[in-house]
Order: C-alpha cells, then structure tokens, then sequence
C-alpha cells in the first residue's frame, strides 16, 4: 500500500516529463515532412485502400463473402492492430533506448513505456479521421449510442498493450532476441487476429482458435459498437477487461521485480 | 539539539557483475551456460562506506579514477539501487552528474530546456517563470531555436548547467562539472555554485583537482578502491591526499 502510494506521487510529480516526452516524438516524427501530422489520417487509409484491393479483387476467396461494408471492417482491424503492434513494440524498446538518460538521473523507468503506449493511443486516435471518413463515403448509418460505447474495448486495449509492453520492456533489457520474436509473432497475430476476415463464417474448429486471442475480442468488440450497432455483449465486456488486467498485473510484476537491475545490464 | 544528516549512507555495498560474460543474446546465454556454467566476475565498486552529511556542507570526495566517487553519486542520487546498505536522503537532489542528461540532439535549445526541466522534475510554469535567466546565464540568445546537434559541446554544457541551477535544490550533485567551458564560463559557474550554498544547499562535490576542493569545500571524504579511506574535515585530508599522491 505504502509502496502504491509513493509510486502515485512520483508519477504525478513525473506528469510533465509524460507530456513533453509525447511532445518531443510528436516533434521528432513529423519535423520535416510537408503534410505533417495528415500522415496520421493518410497512411491508414491507403494501407487500407492497398488491401480493399487485394482483398476484393486477387484474393476475394480469402475474405470470406458477406462481409458488409468490407472497408471499414478492414479498416477497423487494421488500426486497432497496428495500435496493439506500434505501442507494444515502441515500448519494448523504449527503456533500453533511454539508457543514457536512465544511468545519469533518477526517473521513474515506467515513464518510457507509458510514453509510447500514450504516443501510439494518440496517434490511433487520429487516425480514426480516416476510419471517419470510410464511413462518410460509403454511407454507413451510425448509432451515436452504441459507437460511444466504443471507448470500452479500445480503453481496455490501452490497458492491455501497456501491460505487454511493461513485460517486454522488461524483458529486452535482459535478452535483445525478444524483439525479433516479438516481430515474427506480431506476423502471425495479424493473420490471427480476423483482421480482414470474419471468422464466425468459419467452421468450427478455426473459430475456437481464433477465440482465444485476446486482440481479436478487442477488435470485435469495437466493430460491434461502431460498425453494427450492436453493442457489447456479456461476453465482450467481461473478456476485453480480464485480458486488459491479467496483462497489467503481469506487466507491473514484472517490471518492477526486475527495474532496479536494468542499470546494472544497459 | 542535535541536527539531523541531509544524507546519511550506511554500510553501503555496489556489486557489478563485469561485462565480460554479458549475455545479449539467448544464443550466447546457452553457450556460456553449455561451457560449464554462467559465469559472474564480481566487482566491489563499493565496500561497507558509512557516513553523513550535514545541511549546509561542501562535501568533497577525493580519489582516484575507479574508487568509486561516481558510483557513490549514482546511489545517492537514486540512479543505482546499493546492493548491501542503505541511503536516506532528507530533499531535493539537483543532479549534475553528466550534464545535459536527457537533451534530445534533434531539437532545438527552447524545446530542450522544457524537456530536460521536465527530466530534472521541475513544472512547464515554472521553467517558462524562469526562461530568461536560463537563456541569459547560458548566453546563447541568437541560437535559442537552432538543433542541439548544430551546437559546440561548450555550448551544450553552458545550456545545461544553466537549466540544472535554476533551481534552489536542498543538495546539489556535481562531478566534474567545472572542467568544462572556458575560463570565463568556469569562473561564472563557480559564482552561481557559492551563491547556492549561501541559499542553504548542501553541495557534494567530485573533483581532480586537488586545488579546487580545497578552495571550496569545508569537508571531504577520500575513497580508494571502494573503500572510505578517511572523512571529516577538509583541511587534514586534502594535506594526506597530496602526500599520498606524491608517493
């Protein structure tokens, strides 16, 4: 308890290094480019324009047919995904990255990966412009209702992905080959992840597997608000935050068990 | 009454493991581990070092390079975790360990004053209460909105000690800080630093030159190899040290 508390104060006091570390990469990643921060918005959106492509034309096999409105549930999956992949891979990196700074003065180690899991969600954010405007073109009716509750899934995917991303950062400390597997992995979650696909028109056994990644119920549940109107079910609500808590408390316990030793590995 | 240490160190022990076998890798984990077990060479940079020190004090640690100066300011300043004993710290720390700590080369020395403010825990609104002096102690008004990377390290060093001082720290941490720049700036940064201590701030301070601990400092500590060979008053200790040192 006492521990919880002065760990509280020292990240209140450390609130403003969270926000010009989020300003400085906001800097840093669109200084010299002319379109700027619409990068945000563009790049998702012909990402997603390359994959309508392929998708609907070269492999339409794949996509499974009856999908409505194939754009903006491709696209759906897609920026929740890369969230999920930047922030947790971002954060990975971020304490090893900060090492000068870590060995000189005292700061709080969790700052670094909170700072990417904030950086992405921001970035995520805005590039829900493009998701916007997916859904202008193609005329997709939204219940304002249902598209709020929205925020729940994508709250809890925050939380989850800053619970992987604390483990990882942990971990990359000790053994640098975790960012290798973590992007080998990624790859295989995108396929996993029913990005471009819907796996409740798959037989039986596919979807008991896909069932069992946490990114997927993310991403469901977040089509299920915003694209069909349907709400969360029982299902959804208890599945996205067990998830989002199991992988905080892995997280948290593992990063702090191990942070006094990073200096001693930098 | 009797007043209380600002910091006390109480048997102090740094372990490191030397980076000889460092294991980045699984693959050279395994191998290590393949030939006849994980190896650590075990290295004391600090043995057992116990003492206090007092508000208001200069503290001087005197020694030779690798007795452990740096790493008794890393503790001190929460950077390393002791791995025997234990630091309490009663205020603020002002670190100027290695300068320019969490300077960011691609932006420009405004942006960098805010961001390294915020490294050293101080508000947006106090730093923007604080800009000009900032700006005009580092005297580098024509280039506040140039990329780091473009300055001399000179430069850079003025810029950060400026942003460290700011402040009126309860301790000050310096480790040969006063080496760089030129004479002028050396002289100036001697100013601010006694203007401090008439604040109230307790200053450690590491230092080769012999001359300057002895100029400035009312206590000192001698570290060798790890050890606390002597501590206490300044006088007697740098006197021993330099007989020690023509030996």
């Amino acid at each position: 308890m006492q521990y919880l508390k002065t760990a509280l104060a020292d990240g209140w006091r450390y609130r403003f290094l969270l926000q010009n570390l989020i300003l400085r990469d906001f800097r840093l990643k669109y200084r010299r480019s002319i379109l700027g921060v619409a990068w945000s918005v563009l790049n998702p959106l012909l990402t997603c324009l390359v994959m309508y492509v392929v998708f609907d034309s070269i492999m339409r096999g794949l996509r499974g047919e009856g999908i409505e409105n194939f754009a903006a549930f491709l696209l759906i999956g897609q920026l929740l995904f890369n969230f999920f992949r930047e922030s947790t891979t971002m954060a990975m990196e971020s304490v090893m990255h900060n090492a000068p700074l870590l060995r000189k003065v005292y700061i709080p180690k969790y700052v670094f990966p909170l700072e990417k899991a904030c950086f992405a969600f921001i970035n995520c954010l805005f590039s829900f412009v493009a998701l916007a405007i997916v859904l202008v073109v193609t005329w997709t009716p939204v219940t304002w209702g249902t598209a709020l509750l929205g925020l729940y899934p994508l709250a809890m995917l925050f939380f989850f992905s800053l619970g992987i991303g604390l483990f990882l950062a942990a971990l990359y400390v000790f053994v640098r080959d975790i960012s290798h597997m973590w992007e080998v992995f990624c790859t295989l979650l995108v396929y996993a992840s029913a990005i471009f696909y819907d796996p409740r028109m798959m037989d039986g056994i596919f979807q008991r597997i896909i069932n069992l990644n946490p990114i997927y119920w993310y991403i469901t549940s977040f089509r299920s608000c915003v694209l069909w109107g349907e709400g969360l079910t029982l299902n959804m609500v208890l599945v996205c935050f067990v998830c989002a808590a199991l992988s905080m408390g892995l997280g948290l316990l593992v990063f702090k068990k191990t942070q006094d030793k990073f200096v001693l590995y930098m | 009454m009797e007043q209380q240490p600002i910091i006390s160190i109480q048997n102090v022990s740094m372990r490191f493991n030397l980076a000889k076998e460092k294991h980045e890798s699984l693959k050279e984990y395994f191998i290590a581990l393949a030939h006849g077990g994980v190896r650590f060479d075990e290295f004391y940079a600090l043995k057992d070092v116990s003492f206090d020190i007092m508000p208001g004090d200069f503290y001087g640690l005197i020694g030779l390079n690798g007795s452990g100066k740096s790493t008794l300011l890393k503790i001190i300043s929460g950077v390393y975790k002791p791995s025997q004993g234990k630091v309490t710290v009663r205020g603020t720390i002002a670190p100027l360990i290695e300068l320019g700590a969490g300077f960011d080369m691609d932006l420009t020395a405004r942006e960098n004053i805010y961001l390294n403010g915020a490294v050293l825990g101080y508000t947006p609104k106090y730093i923007r209460s604080k800009f000009d002096e900032i700006v005009d102690f580092s005297e580098l008004q024509d280039f506040l909105d140039v990329p780091l990377k473009n300055y001399s390290s000179g430069m850079v060093a003025r810029l950060a000690f400026a942003v460290a001082t700011i402040t009126k720290p309860d301790i000050l941490i310096a480790d040969e800080i006063l080496s760089v720049g030129d004479f002028l700036f050396q002289q100036k940064c001697e100013k601010r630093m006694a203007e401090l201590m008439g604040g109230g701030t307790t200053v450690i301070l590491v230092s080769h030159s012999i001359e300057q601990i002895e100029r400035m400092c009312n206590k000192a500590a001698w570290l060798d190899h790890g050890v606390l060979r002597r501590n206490g008053d300044a006088g007697p200790i740098t006197a021993e040290y330099r007989k020690f040192q023509k030996t």
